[in-house]
């Protein structure tokens, strides 16, 4: 019996981030509360080391190992990659917000990274047993972190929340994987593919891919699904909300990718008019409760509901130009993500978290130029062009109607419009009215410079959006 | 001199980046800075402008300083956007008259504006470049993109320095237009896939069945309706101009109603011939509506800007009565369109004419409301014995809105009322009214306005109009009656643009043998 060796350089980034991972973890422990910054370096030092690792190994071609339970394919890639970017600013984002509240201890870095490996398992799953445990470990991490505030009711309750929530969607994925593993009789996603073709209309596979899709549309937060959502986003630590609302998004988006279309492609017909009922709920819902929101971060959470509303009309289309405008709109999700948390962060100080619509009021008063740039955040969130947020909408309405759904581009930029609304409602907060607190308004510097630099880029990439739609659009082979 | 400058991308981008050089400046000290700064940046522009009549060749119909002679210049690739700029007859004019408003706008605001001035006059700098780029853009998304982005500074203008009620005002005119314009988007992505391409001259010659086109047609319809704006969707106008500033109202006035009736020139028309011969009616029916009816509402406003927006919804009836006539006439006349010409060069006129009207309408409300702070009809009376200047302006400024021949106004309307009578005695008969109704909400207005006994103290404290209001005031009468008196040069520039215009329309864009024999 011999044993082969596997190849374990497709796998380098994720073998470097969990070793520093144990490095950090037990560093941690022999660091003083004032050397805590070694922490943060080191965690940073982490991701763009994995970033540069990624960076290396990327070429254009499909890598399969252990056991084909593991790809790495471009799509894979370009995702980690975004994926260590967006966590990276994430960090710079929280740095003073964790000060500011004593929460600047080694556990949120040590559980951030780990929730980075379960993401980047997850979007190199290539058998459902990867993806499972890739997804339980990110899932795990976050639990966890939504708690870090031990003494927060809040926080607690929404832990709680998402824990028991999130352990029945996991256990819906885990029924389904195996009802579909009693068909196919193989859980490596290609062979899933193979002996999937031909039967589509066996009833355990459907209600096995039923399964599957409340499990994902649980993870990506989308309607029906969505309970969970606001909850969580209003009751975390806003460090924590900016993390769970961004990144993983990207590992979620893998994974529908990996499970519909690597695994059950052939079940389109089926899987596309459930994605048509999911996107269209998310959308109407998303969009019209945000309306009613007082707490800036459950608006941002309702708000990234009809995001992933839009994002699924990208992959329901079935074709490769929807999945490349899904992904293009994933990436600008979790860059106006990382902008509207960010200025939550931003406003908020030691014993103030800024999370009512109100404490926005009259900011244009206090200083004008981070009013321009939340503004600019808003409309590119709305959709309007020049702003990212458009070129977005665009490649999915432009996959949509290439799909022959015109009707359903037409729903679509309809909420769109009454998602306008709500934020509108931030920029006349910002502009027209009265500030209620008259001291001038002064971040700290690197604070302020990274959301500058974050608003800034939906302006700027916005104008030139067309290498990361063409990185997108090469990924998946177009 | 100016062949080798590249006019059109400069006279989009010298607005915009002068604005946010305004911007720079901040809001400290007395603002001066952003003032003089404005007014030069405005300036330029206007002069820049000037080339793009005196290098015109009226003889083409074809779209001129392209900004590129053979490959485009690709802006998005992965979109397959183009960077496609150009105008004809038809664009022309309105840049001129975008680039001379905005000028007349920053003198306005002058020392009126005191909150922010900086911000105030970058936004009327960017919106500016803004509008240019609708007008100058061959690409539609471009042209989307300039028409969408353009809101953002008018929302800004008038929810910062608007009136009690400028959040509703502003909001309803945002959400109003976004809504019209992202149904556009959907067919011009339609558009796209059937031609190729996002160029609107492609999309000109792209043909379509019938019912793709009365789709398209009313996709752009309910964008273009509610910009011009028509009734029904016309309520967002009169709430966003009673708040807007002055400066804004003039804007919007002058400009941003164009945009709409443009997008009928640019778009309805010429790639859904076949739609807008189909649903003719419903367009004269709905342009009859806003002339006739909206004509009545103004007669009893109580605030003088009321009075004027819905004035210019009636005026803004006769553009899209004059571009939507054309097949009337021609069934009327043994399918000859040589009538039709006269109409749609009419409504043509009238949006460049209504552009000085109802601007100087404004202005003259804006320079009582600075005074008074009321736009009341009812808190005026007698202005004419404290400020004669002023009255000498406003009683032309309201003949020419009123249509008196000699003024600008008279022109426009007097040509599609002609082609009106060439197609149908009642169109004609209703359009007509008008010259009753104009004349009597703005006469009344005036009457009750500018003439008659001192009312109150107030009033009796009133000062006549300075140098810098009587400038911008004069520079408008010598346009009014300029083009009332000589409006040839006008008409020239149009008209090789309009009878091509008219020539394209005639010909069905349906496959073979579906629609033979209907023009």
């Amino acid at each position: 019996m011999t044993f082969d060796m596997p190849n374990f350089v497709p796998a380098m980034p994720e073998i470097f981030v969990l070793g520093m991972v144990c490095l950090i973890l037990i560093l941690d422990l022999f660091l003083s509360d004032r050397s805590r910054v070694v922490t943060y370096l080191l965690s940073q030092a982490t991701l763009v080391g994995a970033f540069l690792l990624s960076f290396g190994l990327y070429s254009g071609e499909q890598v399969l190992t252990f056991s084909d339970s593991f790809i790495l394919d471009p799509m894979a890639s370009v995702l980690k990659m975004v994926v260590y970017a967006a966590v990276f600013m994430v960090l710079l984002y929280s740095r003073d917000y964790l000060r500011q509240r004593g929460m600047f201890r080694g556990e949120y870095f040590v559980l951030a990274l780990c929730g980075v490996l379960g993401m980047m398992v997850m979007i190199s799953a290539h058998s459902m047993l990867t993806l499972y445990m890739g997804l339980e470990l990110l899932s795990l991490s976050m639990y966890a972190m939504v708690a870090l505030q031990r003494d927060s009711a809040v926080a607690a309750e929404a832990a709680m929340k998402y824990f028991i929530l999130g352990a029945m969607a996991s256990a819906m994925l885990l029924y389904g994987m195996s009802m579909i593993y009693g068909v196919t009789g193989t859980l490596d996603l290609s062979e899933v593919s193979n002996s999937v073709a031909g039967q589509e209309r066996q009833l355990i596979l459907i209600f096995g891919l039923v399964f599957l899709m409340v499990g994902v549309a649980f993870k990506l937060g989308a309607v029906p699904f969505h309970m969970w959502v606001p909850d969580v986003y209003h009751g975390s630590p806003t460090a924590v909300t900016i993390y769970i609302s961004t990144a993983p998004k990207l590992a979620a988006f893998a994974m529908l990718m990996r499970l519909l279309v690597d695994g059950l492609g052939s079940l389109h017909a089926q899987w596309h008019d459930i994605l048509v009922l999911l996107s269209v709920l998310s959308l109407a819902i998303g969009n019209i409760v945000a309306i009613a929101q007082t707490n800036i971060k459950r608006m941002l959470a309702y708000s990234g509901i009809s995001h992933i509303g839009f994002l699924l009309l990208g992959v329901l289309t079935g074709a490769q130009e929807g999945y490349a405008a899904a992904m293009f709109y994933a990436i600008v999700y979790v860059i106006m993500g990382l902008g509207g948390f960010g200025m939550v962060i931003l406003m908020s100080r030691a014993g103030f978290e800024a999370d009512q619509l109100d404490d926005y009021k009259g900011l244009n008063q206090r200083s004008p130029w981070f009013a321009l740039m939340m503004m600019f955040l808003m409309f590119s969130m709305a959709g309007v062009p020049p702003f990212l947020g458009f070129w977005a909408k665009l490649s999915v309405l432009q996959a949509v109607v290439d799909a022959n759904m015109v009707w359903l581009a037409a729903v679509a930029v309809i909420f769109s419009v009454i998602g306008a609304f709500y934020y509108l409602r931030i920029v006349k907060l910002l502009y027209f009215d009265k500030p209620v607190i008259d001291e001038p308004f002064k971040p700290s510097f690197d604070l302020a410079a990274i959301f500058s630099a974050n608003a800034l880029a939906v302006i700027l990439i916005g104008l030139a959006p067309s290498s990361l739609m063409t990185i997108c659009k090469q990924t998946l082979g177009l | 001199m100016f062949a080798d400058l590249p006019l059109l991308s400069l006279l989009i981008w010298v607005p915009v980046i002068g604005g946010l050089l305004v911007l720079l400046t901040g809001s400290r000290s007395s603002g001066l800075e952003a003032r003089v700064l404005s007014l030069l940046v405005a300036l330029l522009t206007f002069v820049l402008s000037i080339p793009l009549y005196t290098g015109f060749d009226t003889a083409s119909h074809a779209m001129q300083f392209i900004n590129f002679a053979d490959a485009p210049v690709v802006w998005i690739e992965a979109f397959n956007i183009n960077y496609h700029l150009g105008v004809d007859g038809i664009s022309m004019p309105l840049i001129l008259l975008t680039t001379f408003t905005t000028v007349l706008v920053v003198i306005a605001g002058w020392e009126v504006i005191k909150y922010k001035p900086a911000q105030y006059m970058a936004a009327f700098l960017i919106m500016e470049g803004l509008m240019i780029g609708v007008f100058a853009s061959l690409d539609a998304m471009l042209f989307y993109v300039f028409w969408e982005a353009m809101l953002i500074p008018m929302f800004i203008v008038i929810g910062v320095w608007g009136g009690d009620n400028r959040v509703y005002a502003t909001i309803k005119f945002f959400l109003y237009t976004f809504l019209g314009s992202v149904f556009m988007l959907v067919a011009l992505i339609y558009l796209y896939f059937q031609s190729g391409s996002f160029s609107i001259l492609d999309m000109h010659m792209q043909p379509l069945g019938l019912t793709a086109q009365i789709w398209i047609f009313l996709a752009f319809l309910i964008a273009f309706a509610v910009k011009v704006p028509m009734w029904p969707v016309h309520t967002w106008l009169p709430d966003a101009h009673v708040q807007a500033p002055t400066g804004g109202s003039v804007i919007l006035a002058a400009i941003m109603l164009k945009l709409g009736a443009y997008g009928f020139l640019r778009f309805s028309l010429p790639i859904v011939p076949d739609a807008s011969h189909t649903l003719d009616w419903l367009m004269i029916g709905l342009s009859l509506i806003a002339v006739a009816y909206i004509g009545f509402v103004a007669l009893v406003q109580q605030d003088m800007k009321k009075l004027i927006a819905y004035s210019s919804i009636s005026h803004m009836g006769f553009v899209t009565l004059g571009f939507f006539i054309a097949w009337t006439i021609a069934e009327a006349n043994n399918g000859s369109m040589v009538g039709a010409a006269m109409g749609m060069e009419g409504g043509a006129v009238q949006m460049i004419s209504h552009g000085f009207v109802s601007g100087a309408m404004f202005l003259c409300v804006g320079v009582m409301y600075d005074r008074m702070h009321s736009r009341q009809i009812a808190d005026y009376g007698g202005v004419v014995h404290v400020m004669p200047k002023f009255t000498g302006f406003m009683v032309l400024f309201a003949m020419a809105n009123a249509g008196l021949p000699g003024t600008a106004g008279f022109v426009g309307e007097f040509m599609v009322i002609l082609s009106a009578f060439k197609a149908n005695f009642w169109i004609a008969f209703v359009a007509a009214t008008t010259l009753i109704l104009g004349a009597g909400y703005t006469l009344w207005m005036v009457k009750r306005v500018l003439f008659g006994e001192i009312t109150n103290d107030s009033v009796a404290a009133l000062e006549d109009i300075n140098k810098r209001e009587f400038l911008v005031l004069a520079t408008l009468a010598v346009m009014v009656l300029f083009f009332g008196l000589y409006p040839a040069p006008l008409l020239e520039v149009m008209d090789a643009t309009v009878r091509h215009l008219i020539e394209h329309i005639a010909v069905s864009k349906l496959p073979a043998s579906a629609f033979a024999g209907a023009m």
